[in-house]
């Protein structure tokens, strides 16, 4: 767009927004902020109970301290001023005050570390876990492996379900805008969860504000933290180390649930997993395909290549590209291994899903190669 | 530009041997370190318009939840040039300008030691600047990993992520330059009798200031040639594949970055330190005091850089050490502020626009310092890591914080730079609107934050908009008091108009800068300053 269209829609902007901010607040988001939230959030954990009491205890001494500072400074602006025939004083050193007003401040500073240490063991403290679950982040979504415990052996993807549309302000923005994703992390109440995070690219951190956990996932590295929810319901977090274009698109949405609800999901999510695994001798039609693949592109691909295969900036078009209508094997080789900014989806997407939403990619738009891509194909490109 | 040349021929047109270049010469070639410290002035506030422009791009994009006016990748690279521009391009080289002006004047010294390497670390910066900015203009367009540029997430940038770091290393070699001249300068040159420990506070401050530049600038560059050696070279320093360690990066950039953010500050606790006692008309409270604290600052600054780092995954151990280190900075902090105040007491106080500033300064600064002090709390840390909290933080301690001293500082000493008083209630009106419109702009990001709305975010749940809204609001504002304090109290200052200046304005200032005509000879202190000029200054 030329620089006079910016112009004048941003002035357009600017004058809508004012009319429309206030109608625009929603409600407070369950399990994340509240409107205009002005504190940290409520407390799920015992771990952030703790950490907003040291808030509150720091708030209330650096309130002492700034009535105490300010109040005799602006005592002095007010009393010692030369317009009120104030003469200076000849004092500029006093010893003893210096160390007093040297120890008192290391004594309180000495007050403030002794309660936050206690919190920082607590913090620390991921022995003993009920359930382990292994998060992976990647650019843009959060990858959760049950590892062990009840539940060990499941494993999803979880990625922002909010719509492109809304984004771009082409759609009402829900309450939730933003903080919503397709798979949530389940947890049941109660129990001790122990995380571990690590990421395939960049560097990401999980963090559920109401748990009272941030954690860095760092790409090639296991790092790890804990977390034990007293309180059933849904807890929101977005992800909170910088990790490129999309970074405000990967939130993290916690579901605690009673112990016999959770054990309910696993056996469903189980089952789900035994007939959701692909057989790969299986051949779909092209409408299936495309089916499947749609799903896979909404959640995976539409973030960087548009919703509308056009691209956008650095990331090439899918929509007339030579490699999406030529061969089938270039296709499959940079969605297996990646090429620059495109990461390797081996290993993230199953096979099935890489199969289905290359069917998609060259089934749509302008793309009209007629091409049914089955898993064996992928199976077998992935072995060469 | 030439106005100012104009001021200065005109006092020295009985003087013609004096050597003084004339026209573009004068400074392309310029060896003075009057001339030189304009130049750095000019330089940073130039910076500080372009970062600024883009600390308002990003505010209007966050005018509102979702997208409206760019993509996030556009986004994230100005957040990251916003950072860069500011930090590298504006703060230092202004405090630098700052040390060129006023320290040789401050200790009886004609000019600073090195006058040709003073040219070169000045011609430096421009040279420096127009590289970083065009990386705007190439493929992928400039860095988008913020101004940490944390690795592996440069290894994902485009070109323009290698003339930023070309333009770091050219950075740092200026700044190295100017503290080497400012080390000796201030070592070698003082007046007869002007023993250390009677040197104005600016001199101690910038003295420390240099010695941290030295220090960690060339830890900034090996990290920097890291990651450029990581992405062209096949290197694997910061890329677990090859069994390096992106965490590593992050402790490097720290152990240069925290006392970075002391080289921002020190200087400013400075000028402070010359504007309370001249407008108090008392002798600074507890000078040894002040030396101490900001050495033992500056010794802190060393061991606390994890602090930065606490969400990264710390053993117990290095969290508990980081977060008492961090905490011991306070002490050192209070001891200055308790010293300001104390100078305060009992003086005979007038409330000239540099004083203002001053009080202003020390007001918001300690309001930064108090969030510093809970940011330092590991526990509470982990609430509100990378959250717009530490935005709200670390724009109290350097826009409230060393901005505010540098306005005050150059209200304080802008009739000795141009021979003519800045207008009083302009200065009074810039100072209201800055301390306004940055209170609307910064506090209620300390509620986003704790709310957990994360930094560097292109978009947010709409249950932050509010907040968002004013904070956009109040940035315009303080923008607009910017461009108030260049065209109506800068360039009328410099162009003559307004009212001469005396050669010591301020009744109650100490310092040998005073005992100059104003605005100051092309050179000053050719000869020691006399007996008569030390008792005037005060030593």
């Amino acid at each position: 767009m030329n620089l006079f269209g910016k112009v004048t829609r941003a002035s357009l902007y600017l004058v809508a927004a004012f009319g429309t901010a206030l109608a625009h607040a929603t409600e407070n988001m369950p399990g994340g902020p509240a409107v205009n939230q002005l504190n940290f959030a409520a407390p799920a954990t015992k771990i952030m109970q703790e950490i907003h009491w040291l808030h509150w205890m720091m708030l209330v001494i650096c309130a002492l301290i700034f009535v105490g500072v300010f109040g005799v400074m602006f005592y002095s602006i007010l009393k010692h001023r030369k317009s009120l025939g104030h003469k200076s004083a000849s004092f500029h050193e006093s010893t003893t005050v210096e160390i007093i007003w040297t120890v008192i401040p290391l004594l309180i500073v000495i007050g403030m570390a002794l309660p936050a240490t206690k919190t920082v063991v607590a913090m620390k403290d991921t022995t003993n876990s009920d359930i382990t679950i292994k998060t992976t982040g990647y650019q843009w979504k959060w990858g959760y492996d049950y590892i062990k415990g009840e539940g060990e052996g499941i494993s999803f993807l979880s990625t922002l379900s909010t719509s492109r549309e809304a984004i771009n302000n082409l759609a009402p923005k829900s309450n939730t805008y933003l903080m919503e994703v397709d798979n949530e992390m389940v947890v049941p109440v109660g129990k001790k969860i122990r995380l571990i995070t690590t990421a395939n690219d960049v560097i990401h951190a999980w963090t559920i504000p109401a748990f009272g956990v941030k954690q860095d996932a760092i790409p090639g590295f296991v790092r790890d933290t804990w977390f034990r929810a007293d309180k059933i319901g849904t807890f929101r977090g977005q992800c909170s180390e910088l990790c490129g274009a999309e970074h405000a698109f990967m939130p993290i949405v916690v579901k605690v649930v009673s112990q016999e609800d959770y054990s309910a999901w696993v056996a469903q999510k189980k089952k789900e997993m035994g007939a959701g695994g692909d057989d790969p001798s299986k051949v779909y039609t092209l409408e299936e395909q495309k089916e499947r693949g749609a799903k896979v592109y909404a959640a995976n691909c539409a973030a960087c290549h548009q919703p509308n295969g056009k691209g956008a900036g650095a990331f090439p078009a899918l929509d007339g590209s030579k490699v999406v209508n030529g061969p089938k094997a270039g296709q499959f080789n940079i969605l297996l291994n990646g090429k620059n900014a495109m990461p390797k989806w081996a290993g993230v997407l199953s096979d099935g899903d890489i199969a289905a939403v290359i069917t998609y990619t060259r089934n749509s738009w302008g793309n009209k190669t007629g091409e049914v891509i089955q898993t064996q194909e992928i199976i077998t490109a992935r072995g060469q | 530009m030439s106005t100012v040349s104009t001021t200065h021929d005109h006092a020295h047109n009985h003087a013609h041997d004096d050597h003084t270049p004339h026209g573009w010469r004068r400074w392309l070639f310029a060896t003075n370190h009057k001339d030189i410290g304009t130049m750095y002035l000019i330089f940073s506030f130039i910076s500080l318009l372009a970062g600024g422009l883009m600390a308002l791009g990003i505010r209007l994009e966050l005018f509102q939840p979702g997208l409206q006016f760019f993509r996030p990748e556009f986004f994230n690279q100005l957040t990251t040039m916003h950072g860069l521009v500011m930090v590298f391009g504006a703060i230092m080289p202004a405090f630098v300008g700052f040390a060129n002006w006023m320290v040789p004047l401050q200790i009886g010294a004609s000019d600073m030691a090195f006058a040709r390497m003073n040219n070169f670390s000045f011609w430096i910066l421009p040279v420096a600047a127009t590289l970083l900015l065009s990386s705007f203009l190439v493929p992928g367009g400039a860095p988008a990993g913020g101004w940490t540029i944390y690795a592996p997430l440069t290894s994902q940038m485009g070109p323009g992520m290698d003339m930023a770091i070309f333009s770091l290393h050219l950075l740092g070699a200026s700044s190295i330059m100017g503290s080497i001249n400012i080390i000796v300068t201030i070592l070698n040159m003082r007046a007869p009798g002007l023993t250390l420990m009677k040197m104005p506070m600016f001199c101690w401050t910038w003295l420390i200031t240099a010695y941290l530049l030295i220090a960690v600038m060339p830890v900034l560059a090996g990290a920097i040639t890291m990651v450029l050696t990581d992405r062209h070279f096949g290197t694997s320093f910061f890329s677990a594949v090859g069994g390096g360690d992106p965490i590593m990066f992050q402790h490097i950039f720290w152990f240069f970055g925290h006392p970075e953010v002391y080289i921002m500050i020190l200087p400013a606790f400075g000028i402070i330190s010359e504007i309370v006692p001249a407008f108090s008309r008392k002798t600074l409270f507890g000078y040894s005091s002040m030396v101490y604290a900001t050495a033992s600052i500056a010794i802190l600054s060393f061991i606390v850089w994890a602090h930065h780092m606490f969400a990264t995954g710390m053993p117990v151990t290095g969290q508990l050490f980081f977060m008492y280190a961090t905490m011991l900075i306070a002490v050192p902090t209070g001891v200055k502020i308790f010293n300001w105040v104390a100078t305060m007491w009992k003086g005979s106080m007038t409330f000239e626009t540099p004083m203002l500033w001053a009080i202003g300064f020390i007001f918001v600064f300690t309001m930064g310092g108090f969030t510093g002090l809970i940011l330092a709390m590991a526990p509470i840390d982990i609430g509100v890591q990378d959250t717009y909290y530490v935005v709200a933080h670390f724009h109290y301690v350097l826009v409230a914080g060393s901005l505010f001293a540098m306005f005050a500082g150059f209200y304080y000493w802008c009739p000795k730079w141009t021979g003519y008083m800045a207008n009083e209630t302009r200065g009074k009106i810039h100072f209201w609107a800055s301390m306004i419109f940055f209170n609307i702009t910064f506090f209620p990001m300390h509620f986003l934050g704790l709310a957990g709305m994360p930094r560097r975010y292109a978009d947010y749940p709409t249950q932050f908009a509010d907040f968002n809204m004013i904070a956009s609001i109040g940035a315009l504002g303080f923008g607009l008091a910017q461009v108030y304090f260049l065209l109506f109290v800068v360039l009328p200052a410099y162009s003559g108009k307004g009212e001469k200046a005396p050669m010591k304005p301020w009744d109650g200032a100490k310092g040998l800068e005073w005992t100059v005509p104003s605005p100051a000879p092309h050179h000053t202190f050719e000869t020691p300053p006399s007996a008569e000029q030390m008792r005037e200054a005060g030593i």
